[in-house]
């Protein structure tokens, strides 16, 4: 493997690897008497945007982490791009191109914004263990200050962290999710409490996302995610509830029932 | 904070601050007596350099091991076994230029070795599999005749006599601890800064992050106990120079207990805490003795532990950094202090 894939690298790769990004197969996950998921099967296609939807507690965020590896499930399989990878440690998933955001932010706030973006781009290149200083040239840095501009954060670049506001936090999410060379991205509620402006401001990077890269959304708003995704899951206590196209979700009578009983409680 | 800077070291380099330890280190043989050169120097650089072992695998990985006097002690026995003693057991008289890289190397592979054991405890846990592992090797060395010739251990521990000088007198073996130390806090200071170092203060604060980043969070912990076995091993062999002997004593839970108080006495925070608390140590127990009797020590040292851990969590270089503001009351330099946090 040499150092990060440039786009060429990735679109060849994906056509080579098979049709499917993301392939899940009767997944489960038992916490101890709880079943947070139960025979969840889905497919994402190389290249597709998904949104998930579903209410509080209905296993989305549980799901993403049996996909990463954060957890692995009880039973079941993952296979990515087209490789059985339910046996190998979140990193080495992260490696073939899967990458997530985390519904509250797990970042280093001690560390600058290019610093995050710089360990996130080393992370999934050489020389992860190099006891040398990262040159004032490395090419990664240049990664990172491409990627902070291009989740908007490139007038706070040298702040640390811990003193962005919360929705550049999120952003910053967004932008780890992004380095290297990502084919598919899980983001957990990349929007929960960002202000509208915000809002639109994540719609934008969403959207300039290069279309070869599949990603799946969790989001409860769901004009957001109607908007957005090309195909929808909606759960519910741990199984997959309903499957289709924006259009087909949002006319269902049992959808519309469901979510909209839900949402108050 | 640890920011990743790679001009901010060299700037931070030559502060007058550190000029001037560095001639009163070098200059100290010359107005001190062979007591204070030997006694209270060099044996505060060693004690310094194997707590320095640690405060990169604490400070840095988070990762607080009781087992790095083992990793030190096993340094000792090998050169007593691989090279010469005076008890007459093994002593196999390697050459200096093949034993001592490879008392390094072998201590360190140790340190990987109860790193790849240790490291998927965390807190609390880290230091009782440490521990154990430092008492089962304690009582190993005991009773086993055949390999660590059991209580009496090795005597007459020299080292070689390279380019016509005695390493073990007092002056020659202070500047050869002097330039170890000198080395080692360079080489963590530095290191701390690079990649890898930057990776493992990002594991020691998140580990399930960096996880999902692609990296190997084991491997990346290991490697750090490598690292800090490197330290160990070399601080080790001086320890056993500097005694002549080393025996179950040398490496038993107590001294271990010590290098843990002088390390977080010290400070984990940066790597000249080490040797402040080594410093704080000797001197501690060479004239703390002449106030009260060898029975208190104990009591001595865990009193002051416990006073500078009450109103410094971050030890004595802690403290001096509360204090230094008031020292110097140049208003416009403590606000821009104060300001960068
Ligand atoms: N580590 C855990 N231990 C025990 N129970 C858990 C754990 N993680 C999740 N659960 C339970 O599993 C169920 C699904 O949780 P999950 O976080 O996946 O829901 P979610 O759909 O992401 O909800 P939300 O919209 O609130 O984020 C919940 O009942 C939750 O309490
Ligand atoms: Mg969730």
């Amino acid at each position: 493997m040499n150092k990060t894939l440039n786009r060429a690298d990735a679109l060849s790769l994906l056509q080579s690897s098979g049709q499917y990004a993301l392939e899940l197969e009767a997944i489960s996950r038992h916490f101890g008497a709880l079943v947070a998921l139960a025979d969840i099967n889905l497919s994402v296609k190389a290249g597709e945007r998904h949104a998930v939807l579903g209410s509080n507690g209905a296993g989305k965020t549980t799901l993403f982490n049996a996909i990463t590896g954060d957890f692995a499930p009880t039973t079941g399989r993952v296979r990515l791009f087209g490789e059985d990878v339910t046996d190998l440690p979140a990193y080495e998933r992260i490696r073939r191109g899967l990458r997530r955001t985390y519904q509250i932010s797990l970042l280093f706030e001690n560390l600058s914004v290019l610093d995050n973006l710089y360990l996130a781009c080393r992370g999934v290149s050489r020389n992860r263990f190099a006891l040398r200083r990262p040159r004032r040239d490395d090419a990664l840095m240049a990664s990172a200050e491409t990627l902070a501009a291009a989740v908007h954060l490139e007038t706070v670049r040298d702040t640390p962290v811990g003193e962005l506001s919360h929705g550049q936090q999120r952003q910053l999410e967004i932008g780890l999710a992004l380095s290297g060379a990502p084919r598919l991205i899980l983001f957990d509620e990349p929007a929960a409490g960002l202000s509208p402006g915000e809002r639109a401001e994540l719609v934008d990077i969403l959207n300039s996302i290069p279309s070869h890269i599949a990603y799946i959304l969790i989001e409860h708003d769901m004009d957001v995610a109607l908007r957005v995704a090309e195909r929808v899951t909606m759960m519910h206590n741990g199984r997959v509830f309903k499957q289709g196209t924006p259009d087909e979700i949002e006319n269902d009578a049992q959808v519309q029932e469901l979510y909209l009983g839900d949402h108050h409680g | 904070m640890w920011r990743f800077d790679p001009d901010s070291f060299r700037a931070s380099q030559v502060r007058p601050g550190v000029i001037v330890v560095a001639v009163a280190l070098l200059a100290y043989p010359l107005i001190a007596t062979n007591f204070f050169i030997f006694q209270i120097g060099a044996y505060s650089l060693l004690l310094g350099t194997v707590a320095l072992s640690l405060m990169m695998l604490a400070g840095y990985g988070g990762m607080v091991s009781l087992a790095q006097l083992t990793v030190a002690g096993f340094g000792g026995y090998m050169m007593a076994i691989f090279g010469t003693n005076s008890v007459d057991v093994h002593g196999f008289g390697w050459p200096w230029w093949v034993l001592i890289p490879s008392v390094i190397l072998a201590s360190a592979t140790l340190s990987a070795l109860i790193g790849a054991i240790s490291v998927r405890t965390e807190g609390i846990y880290t230091i009782m599999i440490t521990l154990a592992i430092a008492v089962a090797f304690f009582y190993f060395t005991r009773q086993n005749y055949a390999a660590f010739n059991g209580f009496t251990g090795f005597a007459g521990v020299e080292p070689p006599q390279v380019f016509g000088v005695n390493w073990r007198a007092p002056v020659p073996f202070y500047y050869l601890a002097l330039a170890i130390a000198a080395f080692f806090y360079f080489a963590v200071l530095y290191g701390s800064r690079t990649t890898y170092g930057l990776a493992l203060q990002a594991v020691r604060d998140n580990s399930r992050r960096m996880n999902s980043l692609g990296y190997d969070v084991t491997a990346i912990r290991v490697f750090a106990y490598f690292l800090s076995g490197l330290i160990a091993g070399t601080a080790g062999i001086m320890l056993v120079w500097f005694n002549g002997r080393i025996s179950p004593g040398s490496i038993s839970v107590s001294v271990a207990i010590d290098i843990l108080v002088i390390a977080v006495v010290g400070g984990l925070r940066h790597p000249i805490g080490p040797f402040i608390g080594a410093l704080a140590f000797v001197l501690l127990e060479n004239f703390a003795i002449d106030l009260i009797d060898r029975e208190r020590f104990n009591t001595v040292i865990g009193l002051v532990f416990l006073f500078i851990i009450f109103f410094s969590p971050d030890g004595i270089l802690g403290l001096w950094e509360r204090i230094r503001p008031h020292l110097m009351r140049k208003p416009n330099v403590a606000r821009s202090d104060g300001a960068r946090k």
